[in-house]
């Protein structure tokens, strides 16, 4: 199956300036997203030091069985977008298209594991703001710990999905045999993505659910 | 100058300093401003285009010319930062021995406890020619305390204490403004210090305060409150002994130290699990929502009160 | 490249205005110029209404009493001046208009990398002033612009959530402009065109690109934080609840500290273009200035602290911020002296952009000197809170970054119209603007020192003279104001035709059409010289 080179856009001059510039655009953003990610991390960080017993007490609450296996479905995923990517880049459809897949299948997994998770919190009465029946003496840093919890995941859940749907949208292209050799810059560039959301959850996973002593 | 002012009263020992500092920085910018704009008019005129068809010459571009107007302003802004630096610490340190008055900001007034009781409001009497450090704390939003005469400001902040101080050195009364946004009557939380000679102070003293001191307030909350059940001063107390706990240092669980100041006294009061003392229990119950921040102050000066024990 | 001679040649046949005709030619462009046009339309709404808001202000404190308007009215003035002028005004004003407009002519591209990111960034920007703009009619909003908690999470009962989220999703163009420009600057330009022969606006564009890419991000999640502590009443940055307030301090400044920074150095690019042309010679120190945007960009990251001095942050941290305040104010000061010695042996033409260039190295001399004053801690103390700090940041933001968009207007607009603006009436203007700028703002160094404090509805009998005074500035600054609007706009059909290159300028977008054609160039310029060659090199003649 031929791949066509892709269309240039005019106001690029050829294929390679187009590339360059989709990829180093890419980059940037990502460089924004460490911002983001960052500046919510900072204030986790200074109550983090700020309130550690109510904290730890706070990392207690969640499932850290969820936590874990959501971190090996995260990261099996990543490992399936790079074969995606090498798919693309060798010009295997079929490859490009099933590990696509299957990198859907594990961020819908994640999103499920994770919606499960938030369930849970939902019937323990451990949503600030909206449900939330914990006592305790640590119980307003408890109920913070957690707030930010829901903040910080919810955001990387934001970008999952987004990237869920950009990981679509780049498996049809596939499947209509749009990669190739000759072009795959998007693949590489969701590719790029993915493992960056996927490194937030990294971050996360200690932060939240491991500092529990 | 036909009622204009153009500069406010001096009435601080901090005033001179600042305004030492300010006369510089004036000094310098008024040199820099009219060196900058001298030299555009004089170019502007001496290089006006006089032809359409005039053509200028490339200059020659010295580095050391960059580097001198690099370094020459960096020099002149190193001194403005130490000097600025010093005057800041005479700022934030009050002397030991100054004179203790309490400040609680809310939307939108202020409120003034004097130690031996006095309570004002919007309206400070201070001693002239003594140093008064000022405790502050607010009820609500973020507000700040303001006293141009005296170049003192300080934000007052909800949750926690924070300080200034000053020592008054003219006689009169000037303007306390807040000065951090607070909402609808912010330029309205304004008040007055007024500083008294040292005679009709200690007389103003005399013609008010209700209650007795604010130890003695403190003191009779300390027993109302059921403090006195496990802060008995005894050897098996459940709570730490407070005799001379102010400016001593204190051990607390998990080895670190600090300094019994009136923030560690207030915290310990509201959240006492923060900081627990090494070797004691973490049982204390919060008096959040029992205690105004007014009653705080009460038991802040009471524990000031409190002599070393001797031993 | 060689400056042709000043010609009347005719409008070209076809050019990026009448390629296309309707509504949605405009609206679905994906022309860097059209989508230029499209933000100077919202930016000059919103500098009318934000200034509209200024002009209520300045009635009120005619009077020490508040007679005008209610306080808590007052309050919603200062706070949605702030906001428009802030979020909607200066900071898309240069980038969204003339770095749209330009920064492709400059470099000698098409386009700008991402043309469709473009266009969506305009539509970002049109949806978060929409949002504003109900807040607006619904009743406003009275935290001040710099949205300071606990007030504006547990106090104010105001449409706090609303004016978030406008700011919210118009930080989102930003950071999207932004990462256009980036990727422009990086992989565009035309061939020859390397980093050190790029217009310096070229490189203020790129610094504040960087800024706006890097600080926004931090401004989205605070925004969000702020925003979940309000609507669901948890304590993040409320002490009653376990928060902290100074955090909330921290996390807004480490962005709006950066963000004055993306509202001066785009100014300072255009006063760089303006002098070079209108004294027609090189830059003094192209590498000096270049690099001084950058660090600026660097810097302004380091200094955020110094708007906290008296907030309850610890003696240290104030001496760092106190110290990288003063050397983030060297590179500004090194440009002043270049921009300066730029005049020397110049050829120096009095037209309107050049005024403005007076108009600025003057005033924003005079702003960044009062910025050592606040950077000084012992003296922070005093005026910070004051007038002395809205004096300040309106000799950098009014009489430095303002002048120089308009300095730049005046300068591009036969570029971008085909069409003169005339001359008389626009010198006229800029000597309006610089007379009212200064009497409605020096006065206020003076009360901000005697002690009256921002954001004061009501103040002492004593300081009526000198609102006064300002306030009369203002009404002059505002009549300086209105007459560009009606001359350029008249202009745009009986102005002289203005033919490729009026100024006899150097730089690529003069190597073009007015108005230029929809691709820009009709084939890709070669650049083999740097961006000012305007002098004779020393020691040839005739």
């Amino acid at each position: 199956m031929a791949d066509h080179a892709a269309a240039v856009a005019h106001q690029f001059d050829d294929a390679e300036q187009q590339r360059e510039a989709a990829t180093l655009g890419m980059w940037i953003f990502l460089a924004t997203e460490v911002m983001l990610f960052g500046g919510m991390l900072t204030a986790y960080t200074v109550y983090r030091f700020l309130y550690a017993r109510g904290f730890a007490e706070g990392s207690r609450q969640l499932d850290l069985w969820l936590g874990s296996i959501n971190t090996v479905v995260l990261i099996t995923s990543s490992l399936t977008m790079a074969i995606g990517v090498h798919g693309a880049q060798v010009g295997r459809r079929r490859l490009l298209v099933t590990s696509l897949l299957l990198t859907i299948l594990l961020g819908v997994t994640f999103l499920s594991i994770k919606g499960v998770e938030y369930a849970h919190k939902f019937e323990e009465g451990l949503v600030p703001g909206v449900d939330f029946t914990y006592t305790g003496p640590e119980a307003p840093h408890v109920a913070l710990f957690i707030l930010l919890y829901f903040m910080l995941t919810g955001v990387h859940a934001l970008h999952m999905v987004i990237g869920i749907g950009a990981v679509s949208v780049v498996a049809y292209l596939g499947w209509r045999g749009r990669f190739g050799p000759a072009y795959h810059t998007p693949v590489e560039l969701v590719g790029l993505y993915w493992h960056f959301v996927d490194i937030v959850w990294i971050f996360l996973l200690p932060l939240l659910y491991l500092l529990r002593h | 100058m036909w009622g204009l002012p153009l500069f406010p009263p001096q009435a601080s020992t901090l005033a001179p300093q600042v305004d030492a500092l300010f006369f510089f920085l004036v000094g310098v910018s008024v040199f820099f401003s009219l060196l900058i704009a001298g030299l555009i008019v004089y170019f502007a005129i001496k290089y006006h285009r006089r032809s359409e068809d005039e053509v200028t010459e490339a200059v020659h571009e010295p580095v050391a010319l960059e580097l001198t107007w690099t370094v020459v302003p960096l020099g002149l802004a190193m001194v403005m930062y130490v000097w600025g630096a010093s005057v800041f610490f005479t700022a934030v340190r009050p002397p030991r021995d100054a004179l203790d008055v309490y400040v609680v900001g809310k939307q939108w007034m202020w409120k003034f406890q004097h130690t031996d009781g006095q309570r004002e409001i919007n309206d400070l009497h201070v001693p002239l020619g003594r140093s008064v450090r000022l405790t502050m704390t607010s009820e609500d939003v973020i507000h700040s305390f303001f006293v141009p005469a005296f170049r003192v400001k300080q934000d007052v902040l909800p949750g926690r204490y924070t300080t200034t101080w000053f020592n008054a050195t003219k006689a009169g009364t000037y303007h306390l403004f807040c000065a951090e946004y607070c909402g609808t009557v912010h330029s309205g939380m304004i008040g007055h210090v007024i500083v008294m000679e040292p005679t009709e102070y200690e007389s103003w003293l005399g013609t008010g305060a209700i209650g007795g001191s604010l130890a003695s307030a403190g003191e009779k909350l300390f027993q109302d409150l059921g403090c006195s059940t496990c802060h008995t001063g005894q050897a098996n107390a459940r709570g730490p002994n407070l005799q001379g706990l102010f400016g001593r240092s204190v051990t607390l669980e998990g080895g670190s130290s600090l300094v019994a100041d009136e923030s560690y006294i207030r915290e310990s009061v509201l959240e006492p699990r923060a900081k627990i003392v090494a070797g004691y229990l973490p049982i204390m119950p919060t008096y959040q929502g029992l205690v105004t921040e007014e009653q705080l102050v009460t038991l802040v000066a009471y524990l000031k009160s409190l002599a070393r024990p001797s031993s | 490249m060689t400056s042709p001679a000043v010609t009347l040649a005719p409008v070209p046949q076809e050019h990026y205005l009448n390629v296309d005709y309707g509504v949605r030619s405009w609206l679905l462009t994906t022309d860097h110029k059209r989508v230029g046009l499209l933000y100077l339309i919202g930016i000059t709404g919103a500098f009318f209404l934000g200034g509209f808001f200024a002009v209520l202000i300045r009635l009120e404190l005619l009077t020490p009493q508040g007679d005008l308007v209610q306080a808590e009215t007052y309050n919603k003035l200062f706070t949605m001046h702030g906001v428009i002028m802030v979020f909607f005004f200066l900071i898309p004003s240069i980038p969204a208009v003339l770095g749209n407009f330009m920064l492709p002519l400059m470099i000698g591209a098409r386009d700008v990398a991402f043309p469709r990111l473009n266009l969506l960034s305009w539509y970002l920007y049109m949806a978060g002033a929409i949002f504003v703009s109900t807040v607006v009619v619904t009743g406003g909003v009275d935290t001040g612009w710099t949205f300071y908690t606990p007030y504006s999470t547990m106090s104010s009962t105001s449409h706090v959530i609303p004016t978030a989220l406008g700011i919210f999703i118009v930080g989102f163009s930003s950071i999207l402009t932004g990462l256009n420009f980036i990727v422009t600057i990086h992989r565009m330009r035309a061939p020859g065109l390397t980093w050190f022969r790029l217009p310096l606006f070229v490189w203020s564009l790129y610094a504040t690109s960087l800024i706006q890419v890097l600080g926004t991000p931090v401004l989205s999640i605070v925004i969000l934080l702020l925003g979940v502590e309000r609507l669901l009443h948890v304590g993040i940055f409320d002490p009653a609840l376990g928060g902290d307030p100074v955090l909330f301090q921290h996390l807004f400044w480490f962005y709006s500290h950066p963000a004055v920074y993306i509202m001066i150095l785009p100014g300072m690019g255009v006063i760089s273009e303006l002098v070079t042309c209108f004294a027609r010679k090189n830059i003094f120190g192209y590498r000096f200035v270049a690099f001084s945007s950058l660090g600026i960009a660097v810097l302004g990251f380091l200094v955020w602290g110094h708007h906290m001095f008296v907030a309850g942050q610890s003696v240290y941290a104030a001496m760092v911020f106190s110290l990288l305040s003063y050397l983030v104010a060297i590179p500004s000061a090194i440009k002043v002296f270049n921009w300066t010695a730029t005049l020397h042996r110049g050829s120096i033409s009095y037209q309107t952009p050049m005024l403005y260039v007076f108009g600025f190295i003057g005033l924003f001399t005079i702003g960044g000197l009062t910025g050592l004053f606040l950077a000084c801690i012992g003296l922070d103390i005093h005026v910070t809170d004051t007038y002395f700090v809205v004096a300040h940041f309106h000799y950098i933001m009014v009489g430095g970054m303002v002048m120089a968009y308009l300095g730049g207007i005046h300068y591009w607009w036969p570029k971008i119209t085909g069409r003169l603006y005339p001359e008389g009436i626009s010198k006229l203007a800029a000597l309006t603007i610089f007379l009212g700028f200064n009497l409605t703002f020096f006065p206020q160094f003076i009360l901000g020192y005697l002690g009256m404090p921002r954001r004061y509805h009501v103040y002492p009998d004593e300081f009526q003279v000198l609102n006064v005074m300002s306030t009369a500035g203002a009404s002059i600054l505002g009549i300086g104001y209105l007459l560009p609007m009606i001359y350029l706009v008249w202009s745009l059909w009986y102005g002289e035709v203005a033919g490729p290159n009026p100024w006899r300028a150097t730089g690529l977008e003069w190597q073009t059409p007015s108005p230029p054609p929809r691709d820009n160039f009709t084939t890709t310029p070669i650049v083999t010289t740097g961006p000012y060659e305007y002098s004779r090199p020393r020691g040839e003649h005739g």
